[in-house]
């Protein structure tokens, strides 16, 4: 099969970010909390700070790093809970049909109806800030795409004859559930979670801009930006290298997400063949 | 006669819903099938041959439901048995095969590992110990070099393999029961008799009892000992395979044996069409008064059309539901 270039920028570019999450301590120059330095405060790009430095003196470029641990942490995980809650309601709703699926549906379109933004804030207004209530405030307010994806698939499949058979021949219906209808529709789901990750990390910098995110001192790329505000004339650099990595993960997440539809979704395979 | 009834269906309804109104798509069917009999029901499309297998199975979902009647297997009613109970009976004691054997495996999954899974699930063995069970019954299908073949996918193999996977996949825990609804109607004529034979050779050797479910009257002469005629959702005539087709006596049995292709009448009687029955099969919903063959029988009469006649049974053994049988 031709690799398909939308999955080897974003493969590449999510590859150098997991990287530098996963060896920042390696890679940093400076503990990314504790090396504060007023003395070198707002210093521009250098041979001594790649990216400069902030208003209290901190390598950016160490704080960009560890930043990409928070980044992944939430994109990662939130999108796995969202998935899993979508796909559960969905296939659930699908199978079973009747009041159950009447709820879920309903349940489903007001979510789709509320930002999940929005949403998200106010979980987070009720929590306190942190990684957690982070984690739980993206992990329920982005399932509904997932969940709807996973309610047609159901609709469709359950009909085929391999469910009806399997039937026939004394499946539970959770066996059907977790053997025949999710492995034939995981390709679509794989596609929705990865650009779902995409919306997760920006979703984490909007809340971390915000203040309801990750709490300064700890390095997370919104709450970097939200800092940078007052310097963005007089010290661009504060601003521009924590943007750039969000810029460059969502990017991949995305590129990766159409790259992995090109191959599992066989409809936009045979449109471009 | 030998051996006891297996499974006894006795004044079978199935009800349609259609806006609140509820219509019988089956009626009073009622027949027994013995140990290792195999007893084949024929009828047009969408005379209930596959909703009432679907019935013993069940299986019947919105907008079908069982209006009444009992079906009893070893002497058990199935009707008063819980889902959980009668998903343990599917597939272990009941089993059945569809007529799409291209759609009827699971894609994505290596079709050993779909026979190994019903070991797994009503034997209750271990995956290394069904995956090796799984070759056997590949072997017993007669697929050849099994242990090869169960590693491949639903998309590597033809029509009739397919077949041969989703037999070894009902007969894997030796069913008493086997409902093969038209098993051979999607696969080319030549496969068609090999399969046939292989579920005729293993149910016997099992002592499954057979429920053939066919249009083709050809096929049910060959295989079945007994044979049910269905239409309009009820049994018109019931009786001994090789008796009905020699003397049928319901009109729409004689329709069906004289529209049967004979290989070579053409040349030997100069040019004949084919013999047709006129019309076809009523709607649930508009099922006429009387008898419900009545429009498209020769002779009917104003009593036909008048009165719904009652099964009788013949003087020779057997059941037939036509007031002139005679």
């Amino acid at each position: 099969m031709k690799i398909r270039a939308n999955l080897l920028i974003g493969g590449f570019l999510l590859a150098t970010v997991v990287i530098a999450g996963t060896l920042a301590p390696w890679l940093a120059h400076t503990d990314p909390v504790m090396d504060a330095d007023l003395l070198y405060a707002e210093e521009p790009p250098g041979a001594a700070f790649w990216f400069g430095t902030d208003a209290q003196g901190r390598d950016i470029y160490s704080r960009v790093l560890y930043g990409a641990r928070i980044s992944l942490t939430v994109g990662i995980i939130s999108q796995l809970i969202n998935t899993v809650i979508g796909v559960c309601l969905g296939v659930s709703a699908g199978y079973w049909g009747g009041w159950w699926d009447d709820f879920v549906s309903g349940l489903t379109n007001m979510m789709l109806a509320i930002p999940s933004l929005i949403f998200a804030l106010a979980i987070m207004a009720i929590l306190n800030p942190g990684l957690t209530s982070l984690l739980i405030a993206l992990g329920l307010t982005n399932w509904s795409f997932t969940c709807r994806l996973a309610r047609a698939s159901t609709l469709s499949l359950k009909s085929q004859g391999y469910v009806q058979a399997a039937k026939v021949l004394g499946y539970s219906d959770v066996r059907i559930m977790l053997t025949q209808l999710l492995p034939n529709m995981l390709g679509p789901i794989i596609v929705i979670g990865t650009l779902g990750m995409g919306g997760a990390v920006l979703a984490e910098a909007a809340l971390s801009f915000l203040g309801l995110g990750i709490r300064p001192p700890f390095p997370s790329w919104g709450s970097m930006l939200s800092d940078a505000r007052d310097q963005i004339t007089t010290a661009p650099w504060i601003s521009i290298f924590p943007g750039l990595a969000i810029f460059v993960t969502v990017l991949g997440l995305n590129l990766l997400g159409d790259g992995l539809r090109d191959i599992l979704d066989p409809q936009s395979r045979s449109r471009r063949a | 006669m030998t051996g006891q009834a297996l499974l006894e269906v006795e004044g079978l309804r199935i009800d349609l819903s259609v806006n609140g109104r509820r219509y019988p798509a089956v009626q009073d069917v009622s027949f027994s099938i013995r140990r290792g009999e195999t007893f084949g029901l024929v009828g047009e499309s969408g005379c209930g041959k596959s909703i009432t297998a679907l019935a013993l199975i069940g299986l019947l979902r919105n907008p079908l439901s069982i209006g009444g009647g009992s079906i009893r297997f070893h002497g058990q009613e199935l009707l008063d048995l819980s889902p959980g109970g009668m998903r343990k009976l599917r597939g272990s004691r009941i089993s059945m095969i569809f007529q799409e054997p291209m759609t009827a495996l699971n894609p994505l999954s290596p079709v050993g590992r779909q026979i190994a899974e019903m070991f797994v699930l009503h034997k209750g063995a271990n995956w290394r110990e069904a995956e090796r069970q799984a070759v056997e019954a590949l072997a017993r299908v007669r697929v050849p070099a099994p242990e090869r073949r169960v590693k491949d996918y639903p998309h590597q193999l033809s029509g009739g393999m397919r077949q041969r996977v989703m037999i070894a996949m009902a007969l894997a825990c030796g069913p008493d029961l086997l409902l093969a609804d038209e098993p051979t109607t999607a696969l080319d004529v030549t496969v068609q008799a090999e399969i046939l034979d292989l579920i005729q050779e293993l149910s016997a050797a099992q002592g499954t009892a057979v429920l053939m479910i066919s249009h083709d009257l050809g096929l049910i002469a060959n295989m079945c000992q007994n044979v049910g005629v269905m239409y309009a959702g009820r049994l018109i005539e019931q009786r001994a395979a090789d008796s009905i087709f020699l003397t049928p006596r319901h009109p729409y049995t004689q329709g069906l044996v004289a529209s049967l292709p004979l290989l070579g009448a053409r040349s030997k009687f100069g040019r004949k069409k084919l013999k047709e029955i006129e019309g076809v099969v009523p709607p649930v919903v508009a099922f006429p008064p009387g008898c419900r063959f009545n429009p498209r029988c020769h002779a009917a009469t104003d009593l036909c059309r008048a009165e719904d006649p009652v099964v009788t049974p013949l003087p020779e053994s057997g059941l037939v539901r036509c007031h002139y049988h005679d």
